[in-house]
């Protein structure tokens, strides 16, 4: 399939939901297939980008902080941009600026750009399609 | 006539308001759609054998797949799960906006 470009907003907070994990896997899937991507997080989702994450250990369970191994959102797309390069695909990613300012999450890693809901209407209006992953 | 590929990513059990997406896909199809509801997350306990919902028996114009990953994590085996819903891969969905289908989660 020659290559598209496909649009995901994604408005669900980190560590939270299953939803985020299923669109990241989503987003990797479309890169590895070649296809250029954007992703414009709303409302919670503009925290996976957050610089700020940590891992953690588990006491309850007597695991060290390597040994849980705990995911964080944020290597996530680190890991995404990657693949982006790896595959010569155009990957951009915009947090909505008022959610940031809300969240105080204004801190996000390279490559996550601030904007606004005008930018996901451009970008919905010149992708070949557009998921909306909303929260529930 | 337009093709949609539904996501649903609840169970039945957590929500009444997947009733009423069983009831989209199955009206979107009584309508002349082609449609495909792809399960996914908790969406696929409904596919086990033994559950029973009312709702999801009519989807027979609908073409059902379950996200196999879903199902492993849950320890779901392929043998529990209804035979006329399919076993599939997430990036379906990826084929189905890069085909420009009206792709939904719902």
């Amino acid at each position: 399939m020659s290559k598209k470009t496909l649009t995901f907003l994604l408005m669900d907070a980190p560590f939270e939901q299953a939803r985020v994990t299923t669109a990241f896997r989503l987003i990797e899937d479309a890169l590895e297939k070649g296809h250029d991507v954007n992703v414009f997080t709303y409302e919670g989702g503009v925290s996976l980008s957050f610089t700020e994450q940590k891992p953690h250990p588990n006491a309850v369970h007597g695991r060290s902080v390597v040994e849980e191994e705990h995911p964080l959102p944020k290597d996530w797309i680190a890991f995404i941009q990657e693949k982006a390069k790896e595959k010569g695909c155009n990957f951009n990613w915009i947090n909505c600026g008022l959610c940031l300012d809300e969240r105080g999450v204004n801190d996000a890693i390279a490559g996550c750009e601030r904007g606004g809901p005008a930018d996901f209407l451009v970008w919905a209006k010149n992708s070949t399609s557009t998921l909306v992953i909303g929260t529930k | 006539m337009a093709k949609y590929f539904l996501i649903e990513s609840r169970s039945p059990f957590d929500s009444t308001e997947v009733t009423h997406n069983y009831q989209l896909a199955s009206d979107l199809a009584n309508a002349g759609h082609e449609v495909t509801l792809f399960l996914v997350e908790n969406g696929v306990f409904v596919t086990r054998s033994q559950a029973s919902v009312h709702s999801f028996n009519n989807l027979e114009k609908v073409a059902l797949l379950v996200d196999d990953f879903s199902l492993r994590e849950r320890g779901i085996e392929l043998s529990e799960v209804r035979s006329e819903i399919k076993p599939a891969n997430l990036g379906l969905v990826v084929d189905a906006m890069a085909e420009g289908q009206k792709v939904m989660w719902l």
